[in-house]
């Protein structure tokens, strides 16, 4: 197993620390893992994305441009990282702010409304969290239980009454993600 | 058995320095490589070791404070990113000079001047080559993985107190921001063992006065100094070469990379052998001493060798005197933050050998 | 029908002589890079006003620091140089210097001008050169993530003290204002701050002191802006000027320290 993803949007929409719960998770699953952020003073307001690679081999290059899965939450990263999918990839994506959608005809493409689903839940920060629950739908590479031993891990312990909060919105997120038709090609193996 | 984290590179640099049993961190902030004094006051490592932590004015002043603490024989440390550690280097050649231990972490970024906070390696010539005034060298330690930030301060330090002399660890915005699994080691004890007759904490009867000084105004003492440092430095050259080498055995081509460019390379081997492309990765883990001879004895089965660097090529001129021109080095590069991707790379190696 | 009602009320309403605020000339169209809310916008433009109003765009050069206004070279529309960390004062004097009937400032951070460039502040200020230097103080390093500043008040959290500034461990804040006002070479020296228009309007007028002052040739003058970070304190940017008020204010007071050379009695201050 070897799964490569980019997940990239906004500062503040929880981009890092989504990340950062896959990597957290795919270690309780003994996985190698490798979590490489954008950094710097960009982060203020500006686009944040991270590469989170998960594979059961020793991790090679943190950095790449072509990705087995993309998440896109805005449009400056629809322009930049729809065209970086391996052929036959994943590309989810939230249409909340996005203006033009995904175009290409060779990866499956799959919607998910989470900023709208958010707005609905208890606290609009579960974002993230139905993001990555539509995530886990598509690829099911990590167990759910190690995604909350993982979010367990990375939460300060002040937080862990939370984490019922975002099982629900990863559950949620697994209920709303729809399949986006893009000319006949097969659901990935 | 040890514990198993995810971790920063810079993280786990720090939290390697409590475990190491370091007596005291002197350190200014700089992107990217802040969350070393972040991840230290957070730790509180005044409680948990009694190590000393102190937020400098600047870094002429960290790098000073470090001479004054190494001078007393403890195990102490710096950090900073490419324009902090300029302002180091004459620190650092006054430790180099009065030959006292220490070790410095570069999270290299882009230059020249403020240049960007990305990740780079423009700042090789500056620590293999010297950078502060003088005849001097470093051992420099060139991390490739959050495990390797961790496990290189021990090394490190062992290395100082060997040749009582500053080591450097070279790394990159990539190393230090990024995280992995890292198996940390367990707390070692502070105290710190090693020969102490040369380190100033008091005259008493039975001994000599202790002097730490680079100065000496009689230019034949002076020559033997330098004579002596050369000498201790040939021996670095005998004994510390490191290296990796990885798919190297039926290479003929071969790439040379450090650090980032070196985990960005064992992608490109890989890509290269699904294409069926004999490639090979060495990866310089002591950039010095430099592993001359491993390159030296490759060359003879090679058909060609690409240096990838985020510099305008530095290390390169270190592959082709290893290789004296026996075979075709080329180079491929990114710089001012720019980093290549592992198919950049492969085509480049296409590109310049005609494959 | 209804867009040309609109158009036509739009035309009446814009004309010269409505006009109540304009945004000077020296100030770029770039948008600023600074968190909203930040002072450092407030504290570019009041300074950019000045020189307008001074008709001195073209005799005045800037020196950027390095810190969050790092980037003040957009965003001011005249010659400016950009100097390593913490060495304003001392690229200034190399621009006055060379060019003495020139008007020159530094903008600077609390990080850049009291800790890493607290020797060049310090020797600016006592050589008296003919410069201003405008000083930002938000008692914090915003731009590297908010680490704590030689300003950083006891007990202040920032991310090298996340338990709140020790002072036993890590020393004590520093009054770099009332420090210079103390040498020789610095001919006026005030505190200030920008985050109500009554404040602005304080600043504003020693700003243009500070300008005119050069003329004089009887050294520097010295401004401190007690500015908010509301990312680096991670508060509102409401909740941030409230806390200054409540929090900053009683260990750096407004007011002026030292006019034309001469102290100011202490009672004279508190106004
Ligand atoms: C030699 C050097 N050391 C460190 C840095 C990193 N650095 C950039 S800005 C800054 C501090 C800025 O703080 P301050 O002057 O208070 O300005 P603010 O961002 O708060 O306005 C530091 C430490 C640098 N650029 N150069
Ligand atoms: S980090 Fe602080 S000083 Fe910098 S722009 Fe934001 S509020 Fe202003
Ligand atoms: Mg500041």
């Amino acid at each position: 197993m070897n799964e490569e993803i980019i997940i990239a949007g906004f500062g503040g929409q929880g981009v890092l620390s989504m990340g950062k719960i896959l990597a957290y998770g795919g270690m309780m699953q003994q996985m190698e893992v490798s979590w490489m952020p954008s950094y710097g003073p960009e982060m203020r307001g500006g686009t944040a994305n991270v590469t989170v690679i998960l594979s059961d081999e020793r991790i090679s290059s943190p950095i790449l441009n072509r990705f087995d899965t993309a998440i896109i939450l805005n449009q400056q990263s629809m322009d930049k990282f729809e065209s970086c999918v391996k052929p036959g990839g994943v590309l989810i994506y939230d249409p909340n702010g996005i203006t033009r959608e995904p175009q290409r005809k060779d990866i499956n493409i799959y919607r998910v409304e989470a900023a709208s689903e958010a707005s609905k839940m208890v606290t609009s920060k579960t974002f993230n969290m139905i993001v990555l629950g539509a995530y886990l739908k598509i690829k099911p590479v990590i167990s759910i239980e190690n995604i909350l031993q993982g979010l367990k891990d990375s939460l300060p312990a002040r937080h862990h009454h939370l984490i019922p909060v975002n099982e629900d919105a990863i559950k949620r997120g697994m209920e709303i993600v729809t399949t986006v038709e893009t000319h006949g090609y097969a659901s990935p193996s | 058995m040890a514990d198993k984290k995810l971790m920063k590179g810079n993280e786990a640099f720090a939290e390697a320095a409590i475990r190491a049993g370091c007596d005291a961190y002197f350190g200014y902030p700089i992107t990217p490589q802040s969350e070393v004094m972040e991840y230290l006051a957070a730790q509180q490592p005044h409680l948990r070791t009694g190590m000393v932590l102190l937020q400098a004015e600047s870094e002429v002043a960290a790098i000073n404070m470090v001479y004054g603490a190494a001078g007393t024989g403890k195990k102490v440390m710096t950090s900073s990113s490419s324009p902090g550690i300029s302002l180091k280097q004459e620190g650092i050649s006054y430790l180099a000079g009065s030959q006292l231990p220490c070790l410095i972490l570069n999270v290299m970024r882009g230059g020249p001047g403020l240049g960007t906070i990305q990740p780079s390696q423009s700042d090789y010539f500056q620590a293999t080559k010297g950078g502060g005034h003088g005849d001097y060298r470093m051992i420099v330690l060139a991390p490739a993985s959050v495990q390797e930030m961790a496990d290189f301060v021990k090394l490190g330090f062992e290395l100082a107190f060997k040749y009582r002399n500053p080591v450097m660890m070279l790394s990159d915005g990539i190393i230090g921001q990024m995280m992995e699994k890292v198996e940390m080691f367990e707390q070692m004890p502070r105290a710190t063992e090693f020969d102490q007759r040369w380190v100033t904490t008091g005259k008493t009867p039975d001994r000599e006065r202790n002097v730490i000084t680079s100065l000496d105004l009689d230019p034949a003492r002076h020559e033997r100094h330098n004579q002596k440092l050369q000498a201790k430095y040939q021996l670095m050259r005998e004994n510390e070469v490191r290296f990796e080498t990885i798919a190297c055995d039926d290479a003929e081509y071969l790439f040379v990379a450090y650090g980032s460019s070196a985990r960005i390379c064992q992608k490109s081997v890989k890509l290269a052998r699904e294409k069926g492309i004999k490639a090979g990765l060495l990866r310089p883990i002591t950039l010095f001493p430099f592993p001359y001879d491993e390159i030296d004895r490759l060359t003879k089965q090679l058909k060609g060798i690409l240096t990838v660097e985020l510099s305008a090529g530095q290390m390169i001129e270190d592959v082709k005197l290893a290789t004296e021109g026996r075979v075709k080095v080329a180079l491929h590069n990114r710089m001012g933050g720019m980093v290549p991707s592992p198919e950049e790379v492969l085509d480049a190696l296409i590109t310049h050998f005609s494959i | 029908m209804y867009m040309e009602a609109y158009n036509k009320i739009l035309e009446e309403i814009i004309r010269e002589e409505n006009l109540v605020y304009k945004k000077t000339a020296l100030m770029t169209d770039k948008p600023l890079s600074y968190c909203p809310g930040c002072g450092h916008g407030v504290a570019h433009r009041v300074i950019m006003e000045v020189i307008d109003e001074m008709g001195i765009q073209a005799e005045t050069i800037g020196v950027a620091p390095v810190g969050c206004s790092v980037l003040a070279y957009e965003f001011m529309n005249i010659d400016m140089q950009q100097a390593s960390h913490g060495r304003a004062p001392a690229v200034a004097t190399g621009i006055k210097r060379c060019w003495p009937e020139k008007y020159v400032f530094t903008y600077q951070g609390d990080g850049d001008l009291a800790a890493i460039g607290t020797a060049e502040t310090i020797h600016a200020c006592n050589r008296g050169e003919n410069i201003a230097i405008f000083f930002i103080n938000n008692g914090i390093y915003g731009m590297t993530g908010g680490q704590m500043a030689p300003t950083t008040l006891p007990g202040m959290r920032s991310s090298t003290t996340p338990y709140g500034r020790d002072v036993a461990l890590m020393g004590n804040p520093l009054k770099m204002t009332e420090l210079v006002a103390m040498l020789p070479g610095t001919y006026f020296v005030a505190r200030h701050s920008v985050h109500t228009p009554l404040a602005v309007r304080k600043f504003k007028k020693a700003a243009r002191m500070a300008f005119e002052n050069q003329k004089l040739k009887k050294g520097v003058s010295f401004i401190e802006v007690v500015s908010n970070c509301n990312s680096g304190w991670k508060m509102t940017p409401n909740d941030a000027n409230k806390w200054m008020e409540a929090n900053m204010f009683p260990f750096f007071p407004p007011g002026d320290i030292k006019i034309n050379g001469e102290m100011v009695a202490k009672a004279e201050k508190s106004e």
